[in-house]
């Protein structure tokens, strides 16, 4: 469960930004190969909010596929699934453009 | 009562606050001259019976020290004890969020505790997870992973951020292969799939298989300092 440990560290991040502002809402970037479950995600995130500038906000996720350039054939992809292969030649040897994000984009703030 | 909301565009990675953490934690292990290895597999293939032959071995001619991250237990450093080596037990946090992984934070909590400057070689042995450790650096200069070969071949495929992360691979409890359906080419080729040209060593910490090279690959990393 890294759901939970990347739950606290956002609501971090969003209660820092916050500048003392209650939080509406945080919007995520979420990688696919992160390996984030949505569900857990929003399940510690409401958990770990509670008592904090940010309790009761929505969280919005954005979730990013990943992509990736087959460093054998050189065709771009995107990695719908894992394991992550090259749909020219099936090759498994790729490298990442994509997919790996982990961020908080934006967050909204009641206005003081 | 009427309230507007206003955006606030923030752009912070999730895991920027623990990289920091680890950063600092590479600065006091590169001051104390102490090389680290994160090491790290999915529960049970072996990470503290490898260490157990490991120490028998080079105890006495490096200085080794072991810092274990286990989940509310001290059984892993209870059967270290034995090697009166510098070892000290972080209990992973059993609240929220930190019960599967070892963190920058957590891994900063037991240095106090190790003599560094005593210390070459500092082995810390992670949560058995193949998921959660790969996200969170601790300071370490490689990371070292286990894998044992009751795990199945598609595992790389399955769990590609932390075989792709890792430096060494130890393939473990190569001495059940004769007991197994399990195609050792296909994990390596699937494998090298995910880290290109990745070292592995075949080891048993049954029958001592591989644990030779180990060692020598442990002494390695001294000379290149
Ligand atoms: N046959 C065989 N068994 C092994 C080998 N290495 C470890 N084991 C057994 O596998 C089990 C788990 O080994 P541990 O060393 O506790 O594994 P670990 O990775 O430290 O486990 P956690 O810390 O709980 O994640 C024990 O029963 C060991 O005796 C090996 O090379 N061959
Ligand atoms: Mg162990
Ligand atoms: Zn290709």
């Amino acid at each position: 469960m890294h759901e939970l440990a990347i739950a606290e560290s956002v609501v971090r991040i969003a209660s820092r930004q916050a500048d003392g502002r209650r939080v509406t809402k945080v919007q995520m970037k979420v990688g696919y190969l992160r390996q984030v479950v949505p569900s857990a995600l929003t399940f510690g995130f409401g958990l770990v909010a509670e008592g904090t500038p940010v309790e009761g906000a929505e969280l919005q996720m954005e979730q990013v596929p990943a992509e990736g350039r087959c460093r054998g054939c050189g065709v771009e992809n995107k990695l719908g699934s894992l394991p992550l292969q090259c749909g020219g030649c099936g090759g498994f040897d790729l490298e990442i453009l994509k997919g790996e994000e982990l961020m908080v984009e934006s967050l909204e703030l009641e206005e003081a | 009562m009427h309230r507007t909301a206003v955006k606030k565009v923030v752009l912070e990675n999730v895991l920027d606050a623990n990289d920091t953490l680890a950063r600092a934690n590479r600065d006091v292990f590169d001051r104390a001259e102490t090389y680290t290895i994160n090491m790290m597999s999915s529960p049970g293939a072996g990470k503290t019976a490898l260490l157990e032959r490991t120490l028998e071995r080079l105890r006495g001619e490096l200085r080794l020290g072991v810092l274990e991250g286990d989940v509310q237990t001290t059984l892993d450093a209870d059967r270290l004890a034995r090697f009166h080596i510098p070892l000290v037990q972080v209990n992973t946090d059993p609240g929220f969020g930190g019960e599967c992984h070892l963190d920058a934070n957590m891994v900063r909590s037991g240095l106090g505790e190790l003599p560094l400057d005593d210390i070459d070689i500092l082995i810390i042995e992670n949560v058995g997870n193949l998921v959660c450790p790969a996200e969170f650096r601790v300071g370490e200069d490689v990371r070292v992973m286990v894998y044992s070969v009751t795990e199945g071949e598609e595992k790389p495929l399955k769990y590609p951020l932390m075989f792709r992360s890792a430096d060494l691979v130890l393939v473990n409890k190569v001495d059940l292969l004769e007991h197994l359906d399990f195609d050792l080419e296909q994990f390596l080729g699937n494998l090298d799939a995910v880290n290109p040209g990745v070292r592995t060593v075949l080891t048993s910490a049954r029958t001592g298989q591989g644990i030779g090279e180990w060692c020598g690959w442990l002494r390695q990393r001294l000379e290149n300092v």
